[in-house]
């Protein structure tokens, strides 16, 4: 998205190309490859990490990627220690952090929040996750870690697991993953926590095989990836309900055995128990990874939207 | 039943049958201080009912509006007493204002001030979207 600025933000992974993403992609791997080449790339320039919900992984992530490109790091870690407490607004919020900081990453609770902030801001604003709704910078983690297993990302079967109502991380990976030639999504999860209206037709006018299942063993067989999710107590109105899906489906070694040698397992983290700890050893599990990655990409995506 | 001719303003022709009180509400017509008329369930050779406003006016008609409520309606333009432009509406693209957005997720429930804008995702099924959460409209 461009705004009234000129500005350009981050707010779902569809406003990047795949020649974008290409690019990010080429860019991460090159700092893996050189990364004394990047330790400067951000001297002087502050990000402000608005984190309006706890989020220790992504907002470390974020950090991690700054110091390592010689920025700086701004910001609060929960909505009670911003003047959100005392009833700003997004849009204000936004006006002011533009003054201080050089680009800005915000998680919300709210779905929308970050575009708000990104129709009112001077500078970049990158989306760290708003409600159940998009996460795109997870998405990079995700199309990282699937490009360096797979070498590329055509003609998979890609299985989704858990809770695809309000895993906004499953949303975006369908939306980036849908532009690839030959890709085709298996959509495991109770019915309750099936994905949302938008995203079936999105797949549907886009003409992306699917296949919607409650049957995780079933389907093993066929899947190159595996992306698990957790069922996330934050996104439920009724805990009554959070307690009786929460345990859905568990990734065992056993409900592995018709798996490909060659399966990935990813997983945005963190993890409860919605894989079994003895899977970590296991080759084929790649969800620490997927932190790394995560870093390394949002490490390209701040030099792209900074242009520097 | 005999309404007068207007001469300078317009008439709101072929509204569907029972949608032209949700058009007069929507369109805020009460608020002008100009003759309104509201005619329901007119006879049409071509619809069988119709509504009809007619706005003795020269008023800047919000077309979204229309092209959202009832996109088959026309809108006459008179200028001293004769029709100048006859208008056919589509759905619009963009609707500010008209609806309000049912998730209780989206930062629309919370922030008040924010404009309510919905953008046409499915033109066939009619399905409008909130720009924020993405959420369609019911």
């Amino acid at each position: 998205m461009v705004n009234k600025y000129g500005v350009r933000s981050l707010l779902n992974i569809l406003d990047l190309s795949v020649e974008e993403l290409d690019s990010l992609i080429a860019t991460a791997l090159d700092i893996v490859d050189n990364p004394q080449a990047y330790r400067s790339r951000c001297q002087g320039k502050k990000l402000a990490t608005l984190f309006f919900e706890p989020s220790t992984r992504t907002r470390l992530s974020f950090e991690a990627a700054m110091y390592e490109l010689g920025g700086q790091v701004i910001g609060f870690s929960e909505a009670n220690s911003s003047s959100a407490s005392k009833g700003e607004s997004v849009a204000d919020t936004a006006k002011v952090i533009s003054c201080y900081a050089d680009i800005i990453a915000m998680r919300h609770p709210k779905e929308g929040a970050p575009m708000v902030a990104a129709m009112n801001a001077t500078i970049p604003v990158i989306n760290a996750g708003d409600g159940g709704h998009n996460h795109p910078t997870q998405t990079l983690a995700d199309l990282l870690t699937i490009y360096r297993e797979k070498g590329g990302f055509e003609n998979l079967t890609i299985g989704m697991c858990g809770d695809l109502k309000f895993g906004r991380t499953v949303h975006s990976l369908i939306d980036a993953m849908s532009r690839y030639p030959g890709v085709q999504f298996v959509l495991i999860s109770p019915e309750e926590l099936k994905v949302p209206s938008y995203v079936r037709q999105f797949m549907e006018e886009h003409q992306i095989p699917f296949l919607q299942t409650t049957d995780l063993e079933q389907v093993m067989p066929n899947l190159d990836v595996l992306y698990m999710t957790r069922v996330q107590r934050e996104r439920f109105f009724n805990e009554e309900d959070y307690l009786r899906l929460k345990d859905s489906y568990v990734l065992t070694p056993a409900k592995l055995t018709g798996a490909k040698a060659t399966l990935s397992i990813l997983h945005p983290l963190p993890r409860v128990n919605e894989i079994s700890v003895a899977i970590d050893e296991d080759p084929r599990a790649c969800y620490f990874k997927q932190v790394l990655n995560g870093k390394l990409m949002r490490m390209a995506l701040i030099l792209k939207l900074l242009g520097v | 039943m005999n309404i007068d001719s207007i001469k300078n303003g317009i008439v709101i022709d072929h509204i569907t049958a029972g949608k032209g009180m949700e058009l007069y509400r929507l369109l805020k017509l009460s608020r002008l201080n100009c003759s309104v008329a509201l005619i329901t369930n007119a006879v049409s050779s071509k619809m069988g009912r119709k509504d009809i406003i007619k706005i003795d006016t020269d008023y800047q008609v919000d077309m979204d509006i229309l092209g959202f409520v009832d996109p088959d309606v026309t809108v006459d333009i008179i200028r001293d007493g004769v029709l100048v432009e006859k208008k056919h509406l589509t759905l619009p693209e963009k609707l500010t204002g008209v609806l309000s957005c049912r998730n209780p997720r989206c930062i629309s429930s919370t922030e008040q001030e924010l404009p309510q804008v919905f953008c046409l995702a499915d033109r066939t099924k009619r399905i409008y979207r909130c720009i924020y959460c993405e959420v369609a409209a019911k």
